[in-house]
């Protein structure tokens, strides 16, 4: 089979994105097993120094497409930015993590390609024809489904990668490619952007501290307020929190709100419905704070505590002021 | 206004989603069904906007005939207008497919009526997640847009649209026509009124058979993730069990 791999590497205003280190190893992984060279695209000039961070991945080429059009995302502009590419050098598969941009792209170059697109994928195999697993429900089902296309267009999962350095002396060649855009494509570039968070967000907090129905009232989230801060981590909840309007849609972790991958989740009189499991099931370990002890989470936690939260989250906060002083 | 949001009917599932014998479907035996959560948010906020500025919300669905449901619900909660594009082949359409079918509806609907000044998607299915519907209708018919929605201004003929990233939001313009993927948390849905009710007995649903091709993504079976079996290490039954939960962090590094 003929064509490169290419990898979507996620970048915003020339910063990395985190998922960058997933897809970059997802696709090198890929390449070896199909015995294809891969390369990374970065899309915009903002963009053109990053080349070298890709090689420490063991990706030996990667694209920088420029174009006046590029200046900041846009879903159209870097859509049809990769299909420019495409066009011109024939790749077998384009590849990305399922983040919102990542199955955004994808989604926008598949359609400009009348090409399938298998969203959140587990497995990538060729065999007479792709075969593809690929999540459904967010994660509780998974699906088999063959491809019936030469080009696979395809995302991974996002936190199913593991990020994996290349030892060695990497070496890479970038390649600035000038594409023609249409500037109308420009009509969805981003216009505007308001920072309401520095530094740790609950994406990629080490530690969080999330509530469910448990928690009782919007006031009740004010010792987990407390525990999230000392720990340096970010508070969440669940989605009958949300519903209740105790806590704002930006701190719901699950299925329609954010998945997360802490060193810890501690979750807090939260009973782990399949929609809130998959948005937290990326945890690397996870403490249930629970009177129940046969609510879904207790039984899925590594760890738990069966007991009110609201004796358990005050006692713990003074144990870890205790140790500190 | 006139705005558009296209709806999936889905199975509402307990603590555990069980797959049909023949591997190809959800279980829905003893399942209710309801609208997907981000169309379920699309629609209210359409229903908001002609509160405001006023026009009408027709509200489209792919599915079984069973999916007259979602429709008289729609109903019930603000649509105005209701579209079935039936499919009764058992299962889901590939996205290609239905993103094909639903071109073809938007065409005829438009040609009959005039321009949808707004297309609604919710940003992915609950249940086949393929992330890509809304993009190729918008795609095929030449229209910007932008998913993850969690907020719509409308100025004039522009939509600023709002998207919540990692550290804050993005700002976004769009030019009438134009076609937004909702997510939820744009909105707290509504729950039907007495006279939403009536309104959803009274609904006339037009039914609008598409010939449409398959695409190439075909399922085989689905399956169930390997179950990670935890044995639950019980730290206490009480707040003393605050030292070892601090324990337990400090292990951890994150203390």
């Amino acid at each position: 089979m003929m064509g490169e791999i290419l990898v979507f590497v996620e970048h915003d205003q020339g910063q990395l994105s985190p998922s960058a280190g997933e897809a970059l190893t997802a696709a090198r992984e890929l390449g070896e097993r199909l015995s294809q060279k891969t390369a990374a695209v970065l899309v915009g000039q903002a963009a053109e120094g990053l080349g070298t961070m890709c090689a420490e991945y063991g990706v030996q080429f990667a694209y920088c497409l420029t174009s006046p059009v590029l200046s900041d995302y846009g879903p159209e502009t870097w859509g049809q930015a990769i299909v420019e590419l495409a066009n011109q050098c024939s790749p077998s598969v384009i590849l990305s993590v399922g983040t919102d941009r990542g199955n955004e792209v994808l989604a926008q170059v598949a359609a400009r390609l009348s090409a399938p697109f298998a969203a959140n994928s587990t497995v990538v195999q060729r065999g007479d024809a792709w075969e593809i697993t690929r999540v459904q429900w967010g994660g509780s089902l998974l699906e088999d489904i063959v491809v019936d296309s030469e080009l696979l267009i395809a995302s991974y999962n996002h936190h199913s990668i593991e990020p994996a350095f290349f030892p060695g002396d990497n070496e890479i060649e970038v390649r600035t490619v000038e594409v023609e855009l249409d500037p109308t494509l420009g009509r969805t570039v981003i216009r505007d952007r308001v920072t309401l968070t520095e530094g740790v967000t609950l994406s990629t907090a080490s530690v969080v501290v999330s509530g469910g129905r448990g928690v009782g009232s919007a006031e009740g989230f004010a010792q987990l307020e407390e525990l999230a801060d000392l720990l340096g981590g970010r508070v969440g909840c669940s989605r009958a929190v949300t519903n209740n309007g105790w806590r704002s849609h930006t701190d719901q972790v699950g299925q329609t709100g954010t998945r997360i991958a802490p060193e810890i989740y501690i979750a807090c009189g939260i009973s782990g419905a399949i929609q809130h499991w998959v948005g937290a099931m990326a945890s690397k370990n996870i403490l249930a704070i629970n009177t129940d002890r046969e609510a879904n989470m207790v039984t899925k936690a590594g760890y738990a505590v069966i007991a009110d939260l609201h004796e358990v989250i005050p006692a713990v906060i003074e144990e870890v002021k205790r140790r500190r002083s | 206004m006139r705005v558009l949001v296209c709806v999936k009917r889905v199975p509402a599932p307990g603590s555990r989603i069980n797959i049909s014998p023949d591997q190809l479907n959800v279980d829905t035996a003893h399942l209710g069904f309801t609208t997907s959560p981000h169309e379920e948010c699309a629609l209210e906020e359409a229903a908001q906007i002609i509160e405001e500025h006023g026009g009408t919300v027709t509200v489209l669905t792919a599915g079984p005939t069973e999916a007259e449901e979602q429709l008289r619900y729609a109903a019930s909660v603000g649509g105005t207008d209701f579209v079935l594009i039936p499919n009764n082949s058992g299962g889901d359409w590939d996205p290609e497919r239905t993103a094909n079918a639903i071109t073809q509806a938007v065409n005829k609907l438009e040609a009959e009526d005039g321009q949808f000044d707004l297309i609604m998607f919710g940003n992915e299915s609950a249940d086949a997640g393929g992330f890509q519907v809304g993009v190729r209708v918008a795609v095929a018919l030449d229209r910007p847009i932008v998913n993850g929605i969690k907020g719509i201004e409308i100025n004039d003929r522009v939509f600023t649209a709002r998207r919540e990233v990692d550290t804050g939001v993005e700002v976004y313009q769009l030019e009438a026509p134009a076609v937004l993927g909702i997510r939820e948390g744009i909105n707290l849905p509504r729950y039907p009124t007495m006279k939403g009710r009536l309104a959803s007995k009274k609904a006339e649903i037009a039914i609008a058979p598409i010939e449409v091709h398959p695409g190439g993504q075909n399922k085989v079976r689905l399956h169930r993730p390997e179950e990670r079996v935890t044995e639950t290490n019980v730290l206490g039954e009480s707040a003393a069990a605050a030292a070892r939960v601090v324990d337990l962090l400090d292990e951890l590094g994150v203390l």
